[in-house]
This record gives structure tokens, C-alpha cells and sequence, in this order.
């Protein structure tokens, strides 16, 4: 058995996207979650499986609580960082085939601009154990400089340029700009990429992501009901989750540029019975621009160290061969741990991508990327 | 900035890693050897991953090893080390077969490249706590 065409994404929601709501990050998962579902013509009443993501937020307790759930059948963590989300489709889709449950909502909350910041957030997660012992003390404190070394060295060995990681930041912004509801409103162009401020090297501040506040949802739902729902379905075609050698210590990964993505893609693409031709578009997780990069190598779109040249030429724009993060990604439109890269899947192959919609998109693909390298990555088609 | 938020923060050892802290204390970096394969194993852990043996004995680094990537951190994400900045941080690979993370000194950071040769070199932080450095084998004098 397969998870192929086992279950659909039936509904999705999401707050506005902002850097300080004056809201809990419950409250902002708890908003986004009435949203999708009622997307998907459903009540609270119906969800009979939560998967909670964020593994400081609220546990599947509090939907029970405050949505009134008589028979909650399934609750799980993904805890996987910005891989979470995506891993949470697969570990929904298997619960939902098994016959388990038949709406599975998945819902993430965030207040992480007036919060603690990522630099701090992380040493509170036991996944960041070694880093926090060994590391933390040396001044390796936050993403930025953890992952920088895994850029550097593909750099070093591929050539690789910082105006290829720009090219990312810049295309990322123009989609963000298409989107009322991204907080990046400005156009950035290449040249402001390379005057903006080192922060770790090679990373300067338009590679990085944002801290902001939100709420995203969705719901996941058997296929066989997904039929007859409010919205048309998107059907979970190939789905996988892949940890990295080394998960708990980049420092000591055999192959610095290669991430648990590279692991899963391949059982995603054999399961869904597609191939990377057949992709119109692709929802790439970008906490950092080389992340992206690095991902489009281990999903097999092109050989490791050939990333730089694949994303040039504007191949991941808005009528290029394979766009990419239309609705600005957390780069440009905000940092929702990759929850907002399913929802804009599930809009663009439903046909709601307003302004950034990508003409008869069939087949896309959303990724996440999270911790030290953890990847998940879903392939999903239109109904 | 008050004193209490520009503290670094400190390692805290627990029962499988209180050697390495113990060793570079005294100036020694130690890495973990599986009594029963000898395969070294970094950062200290439980068991060997080749053989599944929890017998394990600490061995003295040759502290030799070359640069296996790095950064150079601008912006300080705590405020325990903003005047350190800029710093570099240097992934580097021990003779041993395994990697350690260490501030890399006496280099111009333009010129560090992959295979750069390094050594060892304990650094004492001015608050007590002792962590791995390197530098350049050329320049320990």
C-alpha cells in the first residue's frame, strides 16, 4: 500500500501575516484553523485528528477544548522544525489510509517578531541538544550562522555565487508583491542584495527569512470525501519525510551540502508517478536563499553544485520554467514555518492564485526544510 | 547592556560528555574511541554507531586537522558577543576522522580556504569556561 491518492487537501486559512499582532500565537493557530475549515465547508465538529505544529504551541487538548470535539481519533507531532508542516501531511495521510480518521486539521501559530527570536527559540528544543552544548557557548548561536557553512562550503566547491543566492531573494520579492498578504511591499533588486549587511557569511540579510506573526491551517481529508467538499480537492499524489545523516549536528555531517530532502524526494516522485517535468509549480521552503538552491539539487531538478546556474536566467519567475515560492516564501512574505508554502500550493492548483496565479498549474510541490537538515516534501494535483 | 544579558552562555555538561569538559580545562582536546572497534566518535555520545558498544575511552586529540568550511559571523544574535565581532567559526577536520567547531584566529578571514592546515588550541574565556580554537599551523608559535 501507498499514500498515493489517499487523501486530499480539502481546506485551507490564514491570518494576515504581520510583525507584531498583539495576539497570542494559540489565538493566531485557533483563527487560522476556523478559517480552513470552514474553506473546506466543514464545522469544527468534524475534525476528528489535529496535528498541532510547532512543538511549544498548544497540544491537540486545547482544539479539543475549545472546539467542542467529542471524538478526537488521532493527534500527533511532527516535530520537525520548517519540516513539520509538509511532514505533517504524510503522517496525516497515513493516519487517514489506515482508516483512522478522515479530517485531519493541521494548524500553526506565531508571534515570533515580539517573541523570543530564533536564536533563542532553538536552545529550548531538545533536537538542538549538541548544538546548544557545543556550539551555542562558541558564538554559533542562531540559523544563520549554523547552516552558513554548509553555503560556504558549496561555494568553495561548485562555484557558486552570491548573486545566484540574490537571484532567489529578488524573484521571491517580486512574487511577495503580488500577495496582499505579504509584509515585504517593496521591490528589491539585485543590487540591493549585495549592499545589504553581512550577517553570517556568506549570508547577508536579504538571504534571510523573517520573523513575523501569523496563523496558517489546513485540513487534510480522505480522498473519497474530498469529492464532494466545498472547494475542489487537491490530491496528495506523493508525500515523504527525510532526516539527514548527522540530524543533530551539521558539523559532523559527512556532506555539509546535502539535506534530508535528498532522502525523500525520490520516494515522493516513484510514489506519485511523476516526473520533475511534469512540476508547474514548486513551493520551496526558504529560511535561508542557499536552502533553496540546495533543495532544487537534492530533489534531482539538477546535479549537486549545479544550483546556482538552475535558479539564474529567471527560471524560478513568475512565467519561467518552474516558478517557484509565487507567494514571496518566507523570505518576502512571512515565516510560517512553511505552513503558507501548502496553502499557496493548494491555491495555485485550485486556480485562486489571484495575481501570482501560474497559467493551468496541474502538478506542483511543496517542501519543507527544518532543524539541522530535516527535509519532507509533498506532490500534489489539481481535481 | 547589564552585565547579565552580555554573559555568554556556558556549556552544561551531563554524564557522557563531563570528560571533554573535564580535558579541555586542562588545555586538551579529548574525543570519545570505542573500546571495542576503536572508531572515534564527536560530539560525545552513548553508543558506537558501527558497533553498538557503550564501552567507550577518551583519547587526546593530535589537535591536527585542516578547514572544512567556516563563516564569519557580523551580527552578534546575543549580546554576550558583540565585541567579539567579527569572528569566524571554523569547521575543521581532525586527523581522528571526525570534525570540530572552533573559533579560527590569526588569519586574515579572506584568506581561509578549504584543506587550510590547522591546530588546536584551547581558548580561556575570561568568565572560566575553556572551548576549542584554531589557528593556522604556521602561526602557533
Amino acid at each position: 500500500m501507498s499514500l498515493r491518492e489517499k487523501a486530499a487537501i480539502t481546506g485551507v486559512g490564514e491570518t494576515a501575516y504581520v510583525r507584531g499582532s498583539g495576539k497570542s500565537a494559540f489565538q493566531l493557530q485557533i483563527e487560522a484553523s476556523l478559517s480552513a475549515i470552514a474553506d473546506a465547508g466543514l464545522t469544527p465538529k468534524d475534525i476528528d485528528g489535529v496535528i498541532p505544529i510547532g512543538i511549544t504551541g498548544a497540544p491537540a487538548e486545547d482544539f479539543v477544548t475549545n472546539f467542542g470535539l467529542e471524538d478526537l481519533r488521532f493527534s500527533a507531532l511532527t516535530p520537525m522544525g520548517g519540516a513539520s508542516s509538509v511532514a505533517a501531511v504524510q503522517c496525516a495521510a497515513a493516519a487517514i489510509a489506515a482508516g483512522v480518521c478522515n479530517h485531519v486539521l493541521i494548524a500553526a501559530g506565531r508571534n515570533s517578531f515580539l517573541g523570543a527570536r530564533a536564536g533563542v527559540r532553538i536552545h529550548e528544543m531538545p533536537q538542538f541538544h549538541f548544538v546548544t552544548e557545543f556550539e551555542l557557548p562558541l558564538g554559533a548561536i542562531a540559523p544563520a550562522q549554523l547552516y552558513a557553512p554548509m553555503a560556504r562550503r558549496h561555494m568553495e566547491l561548485y562555484g557558486t555565487k552570491s548573486e545566484q543566492l540574490g537571484e532567489i531573494a529578488v524573484s521571491t520579492r517580486q512574487h511577495a508583491l503580488l500577495n496582499g498578504n505579504a509584509i515585504m511591499k517593496k521591490p528589491i533588486t539585485l543590487e540591493d542584495h549585495q549592499k545589504s549587511r553581512m550577517i553570517a557569511d556568506p549570508f547577508r540579510l536579504l538571504d534571510c527569512s523573517l520573523e513575523s506573526d501569523g496563523g496558517a491551517a489546513f485540513v487534510v481529508s480522505a480522498a473519497e470525501r474530498a469529492k464532494d467538499m466545498r472547494q475542489p480537492p487537491t490530491y496528495v499524489m506523493g508525500v515523504a519525510e527525510g532526516h539527514p545523516d548527522s540530524p543533530s549536528s551539521i558539523t559532523q555531517r559527512p556532506d555539509l551540502t546535502r539535506v534530508g530532502l535528498a532522502k525523500a524526494a525520490p520516494k515522493a516522485f516513484a510514489m506519485a508517478g511523476v516526473s520533475h517535468d511534469d512540476i508547474d509549480v514548486a513551493e520551496v521552503y526558504d529560511c535561508f536563499t542557499w536552502v533553496v538552491l540546495c533543495q532544487f539539487e537534492d530533489m534531482g531538478f539538477c546535479k549537486k553544485g549545479e544550483g546556482g546556474a538552475f535558479v539564474e536566467g529567471g527560471r524560478l519567475r513568475l512565467g519561467g520554467a518552474l516558478p517557484t515560492n509565487t507567494h514571496g516564501g518566507l523570505l518576502s512574505q512571512a515565516h510560517m514555518l512553511g505552513m503558507n508554502h501548502v496553502v499557496e500550493l493548494v491555491r495555485q492548483l485550485r486556480g485562486q492564485g489571484g495575481r501570482a496565479q501560474v497559467a493551468d498549474a496541474k502538478v506542483g510541490l511543496a517542501t519543507g526544510y527544518g532543524d539541522l537538515g530535516d527535509g519532507a516534501i509533498v506532490i500534489m494535483r489539481r481535481g | 547592556m547589564d552585565k547579565e544579558t552580555a554573559r555568554k552562555p556556558v556549556p552544561h555538561p551531563n554524564e557522557v560528555s563531563a570528560p571533554y569538559w573535564e580535558s579541555l580545562e586542562q588545555g586538551v582536546l579529548s574525543l570519545q574511541r570505542c573500546t571495542t572497534c576503536k572508531k572515534f566518535r564527536h560530539y560525545p555520545r552513548l553508543v558506537c554507531d558501527s558497533c553498538y558498544s557503550l564501552d567507550v575511552e577518551w583519547v587526546e586529540s593530535s589537535g591536527r586537522g585542516e578547514v572544512h568550511s567556516w563563516t564569519v559571523a557580523h551580527h552578534a544574535f546575543h549580546p554576550g558577543f558583540v565585541a567579539d565581532l567579527p569572528y569566524v567559526l571554523a569547521v575543521v577536520d581532525l586527523e581522528e576522522g571526525v570534525r570540530a567547531m572552533g573559533r579560527l584566529r590569526g588569519i586574515d578571514p579572506a584568506e581561509i580556504r578549504i584543506g587550510l592546515p590547522v591546530e588546536f588550541t584551547v581558548e580561556q574565556r575570561d568568565d572560566g569556561v575553556a572551548l576549542p580554537a584554531f589557528v593556522p599551523v604556521s602561526s602557533k608559535g
